[in-house]
């Protein structure tokens, strides 16, 4: 086993556990509304970090990174045509 | 990559025939975020319609267990990733014992849930037939039904992550998955496992950190 990539791997698990702590310390902030924005934010840079770097996805091609991306864009879909409808319900 | 492994039909090279394995796996995996999809969805809509009670949903779940198990999550996606390698360089022995421990992670997980559902069930928190139930509204009531599917969906997906793990590290174990020629097999179910991860880290949170 190289050991740059087992360097690699354990940076970025502690960098993944710094997030974690973060995302959790920000819970008992009031942000309000901002809430959700900054924990799902928080998510994402996580879920990216494992994808990139233990999903080996720097390494594919990008036929490959677009199958991994392509369920993130039809829930992009899901998600605004949902909440565009509830949102706006009974405002017209 | 798939240093090593002989190319069968219909490939003419290696990396071709390592990019269709890949964007095979990937597109299941599609599938599998477009099923938790549907539940992330749903958990938006509660929270755009009845936002202050369901932080007060959201404040009765176990936060510490939560991050716990997150903890857990993270150190075992580390284990798998560092098992790909060892596949890869063709260590058997290393790789044996780093699938076999993110194993046991995820029996370590499924039985901190346990303790969060029973304490939760005690509680009357578990929309369950037969259990006396002591919700404050509809809303907590239904906030609890999607924490028990969602999380549930996940704990069935974990439990078959586990066999995945143990099944592959008895066969690297005992040389029948002669490695690293057939490292692609542990690649994949590497994905699978990290897939479980990255769900867990957005149902996390979506049901313990709504405030």
């Amino acid at each position: 086993m190289a050991r740059a990539q087992i360097l690699q791997a354990i940076l970025i698990w502690v960098l993944l556990l710094i997030l974690l702590s973060l995302t959790v310390g920000a819970s008992f902030l009031p942000l309000g509304r901002m809430n959700p924005v900054v924990s799902m934010g928080i998510a994402l840079i996580k879920a990216s970090l494992i994808f990139w770097f233990y999903m080996q996805l720097k390494k594919e091609r990008g036929l490959v990174r677009l199958a991994a991306l392509g369920a993130g864009a039809w829930l992009l879909i899901l998600f605004l045509l949902v909440s565009s409808d509830v949102v706006t319900r009974g405002s017209f | 990559m798939t240093q090593g492994s002989p190319v069968h039909e219909p490939y003419t090279e290696a990396s071709q025939q390592h990019e269709a394995n890949m964007l095979g796996m990937f597109i299941f995996l599609g599938t599998e975020i477009m099923l938790f999809g549907g539940l992330f969805a749903a958990i938006m809509v509660y929270r755009i319609e009845h936002r202050e009670q369901l932080i007060e949903a959201s404040k009765r779940l176990y936060l510490w267990i939560g991050t716990a198990n997150t903890v857990i999550l993270l150190t075992s996606s580390l284990l798998v990733a560092l098992a790909v390698q060892a596949s890869r360089a063709g260590s058997r022995r290393v790789g044996a014992t780093l699938l076999v421990a993110s194993a046991c992670m995820g029996v370590g997980f499924l039985g901190l849930k346990g303790i969060e559902y029973a304490k939760e069930w005690q509680e009357g928190l578990l929309p369950l037939t037969g259990v006396r139930h002591a919700f404050s509204g509809p809303v907590q009531e239904l906030f609890m039904g999607l924490y028990l599917a969602a999380t549930g969906l996940h704990a069935v997906h974990l439990t078959i992550g586990i066999a995945l793990m143990v099944g592959l590290s008895w066969r690297v174990g005992r040389g029948s998955l002669r490695l690293p020629q057939k490292a692609l097999t542990v690649e994949l179910c590497g994905l699978y496992w990290h897939l479980v991860d990255i769900i867990w880290i957005f149902l996390f949170p979506a049901l313990y950190l709504v405030r």
